[in-house]
């Protein structure tokens, strides 16, 4: 007996360790590697010569991608979309599920949540092609309306001045519904005794909501909030990227886009990993920087 | 429970904005399939709106008689069906040793884990390791390179922790292994959470196309949402406009028709799981 416990732990549980094997394999492979192949951020690479082979010279990639003013308006444009969702769409889920924990219906009020998860399910390839076809100049139904009252038809998708808003729109559109299941699930968990001590004090339904519901869901609000502003700098890839045209670069090119289209459009490996890294990094570091701050807050973080 | 008027106007108010919030959600779905089953002129003369006019399947008959959508749709299916099927066992697979609380070392693999979360070598080095493994211009590309989410991991874990202590020790006494264990106690127990799970890869390979953007070339192993995304951007149309002339078709029902076959089989399933998915997220949120 005594033996058997001295024994390895490897070999003691050796059939838990096989389990994992594959996902550990995975995650080395496809996630590691990667984390290593960074390091041409600060190569010059040439792919016949490969990763190794390649020659240093240090942060010559980052000095050139600020030289320009290319890169730097990308960062801006990421920012600017970024906060420009979390403003407008960050408060959306929030009213949508206080507004469904306030129906008498309960019937209703589930065929209202099927309708508004559904587009959550939806690619963005299929949702940017419905605003396409519905904001067209030539057939899109919402220019027929424009034209109907007499004025000019809208080139909603090549107008940098409408550009940014239709990212936002769109992304609440798709995201908002479900984005309040969240928070009607803890919404759900608020005892019930809290809302009859309020009314028995005479509380209307509008003050239950301030003085109870809200307080209640305080936490969830924040460290949903905390976790957005980490990852600011994720302005929504695949929707920009479906959705946005060589007339708009100008106000919606945003990092993702830009390695993508830079990097392997014109082969430019070196210096669009450089902004991926850059990217990456301050990013890493927002997202500590707000978990502390949940902390600091009271709240209990997200790691 | 008394009501004063204001909140009975309220309610009123409520209802109105929730249909219409609802409404908002599902009108441009019916938009497109009305300008799907209409025929061209009235679709160019923007006459349709929620209902077809000049009613015709044939947009319908072009799409599902092209190759190419053939294959794109074949592919697709592969790809959430044997995808999630894969994803599904590796990540339980991982998760239940990783819930163990008694063997050492899961906790320094769980921070691995989920490290991975929080930084990425990004765009061009993970191609390059997609390229260097072999994998491009294969089906497997949209796979094996997104195999397992960590996030989706930690809530089959946590899901795992929560089954008492008292159903495995009374199953290890019987003299079952960890995989016994796995399959007949952990698997059944966790049936909701687990098709809320599987139900998120399959929706992931079905939605998914930046991938197949950078990975694939070859038309032949595009998956549905790549092609949706060519035929989106108008070249794409003309395109195959010009390869097979169909006068009775336009790019613009074309365009719909696809659309609408690439959300159906999403729309087909989502009834079936919708009951597990709000069961599926509150574990998560219970917390993360």
């Amino acid at each position: 007996m005594n033996a058997f416990k001295q024994r390895s732990p490897w070999l003691r549980y050796w059939d838990l360790y096989l389990m994992l094997l594959p996902a550990m394999l995975f995650i080395i492979v496809y996630k590691y590697v990667p984390m290593y192949g960074v390091i041409i951020a600060f190569k010059d690479f040439n792919i016949m010569k490969g990763i190794m082979g390649s020659s240093w010279i240090g942060f010559e990639h980052f000095r050139q991608l600020f030289m320009f003013d290319e890169f730097p308006r990308v960062v801006r444009n990421t920012i600017i979309i970024s906060f420009m969702k979390l403003i407008f769409g960050f408060p959306a889920p929030i009213i949508i599920a206080l507004l469904l924990n306030e129906l008498v219906l309960k019937r209703f009020k589930r065929v209202v949540q099927t309708f508004t998860y559904i587009p959550h399910f939806i690619s963005w390839v299929v949702v940017g092609g419905i605003v396409i076809d519905l904001l067209s100049p030539s057939s899109g139904i919402i220019n027929k309306v424009i034209q109907s009252f007499g004025l000019e038809p809208i080139f909603f998708m090549s107008d940098g001045q409408w550009f940014r808003w239709i990212l936002v729109f769109s992304d609440n559109w798709k995201e908002a519904g479900w984005g309040a299941i969240i928070y009607l699930a803890a919404i759900l968990g608020i005892n019930d005794e809290l809302y009859q001590a309020a009314r028995v004090d005479g509380a209307t339904r509008l003050r239950q909501i301030w003085h109870v519901t809200l307080p209640c869901i305080r936490s969830t609000i924040v460290i949903l909030l905390l976790l957005r502003i980490g990852n600011v700098f994720d302005a929504g890839f695949e929707q920009i990227l479906v959705m946005y045209n060589a007339m708009v670069y100008e106000v919606a090119d945003i990092i993702d886009t830009y390695v993508y289209r830079v990097g392997l459009g014109q082969m430019q490996f070196g210096l669009t990993t450089a902004a991926g890294l850059f990217k990456s990094v301050i990013g890493c570091g927002l997202l500590i920087m707000a978990n502390w701050m949940a902390r600091r807050m009271g709240e209990e973080g997200i790691f | 429970m008394i009501r004063s008027r204001g909140e009975i106007w309220f309610q009123y108010f409520n209802v109105a904005f929730l249909s219409l919030l609802s409404l908002s959600m599902i009108l441009p779905f019916i938009h497109i399939a009305a300008k799907s089953l209409s025929s061209e002129a009235f679709v160019l003369a923007k006459e349709v709106y929620f209902w077809p006019k000049g009613f015709t399947l044939s947009s319908f008959q072009y799409v599902l008689e092209n190759r190419q959508f053939f294959y794109s749709f074949t592919n697709s299916v592969f790809l959430a069906v044997v995808g999630t099927a894969l994803s599904m066992a590796i990540t339980i697979l991982a998760a239940y040793p990783l819930s163990r609380k008694n063997v050492p070392f899961t906790r320094f693999f769980m921070v691995i884990i989920v490290i991975t979360m929080f930084f990425s070598g990004g765009i061009i080095p993970t191609y390059l390791v997609v390229r260097d493994t072999g994998l491009l211009n294969s089906i497997w590309s949209l796979i094996i390179p997104v195999l397992m989410s960590p996030f989706n991991l930690i809530l089959i874990r946590n899901f795992f922790m929560s089954v008492p202590d008292a159903l495995e020790e009374s199953a290890r006494i019987d003299g079952a292994s960890n995989f016994r264990i796995l399959r007949s106690i952990f698997v059944p127990l966790s049936v909701p959470a687990l098709a809320t799970i599987a139900m998120f890869y399959a929706v992931g390979y079905w939605n998914s196309f930046f991938n197949a953007m950078m990975y694939i070339t070859e038309r032949r192993w595009m998956p549905l949402q790549m092609l949706l995304l060519q035929l989106i951007s108008e070249e794409g149309v003309n395109d195959l406009a010009m390869i097979d002339a169909f006068q009775e078709v336009t790019a613009e029902t074309i365009r719909a028709a696809s659309i609408l076959c690439a959300v159906v089989p999403i729309l087909c399933v989502y009834p079936f799981i919708q009951k597990y998915f709000v069961q599926g997220i509150m574990l998560g949120a219970v917390k993360g």
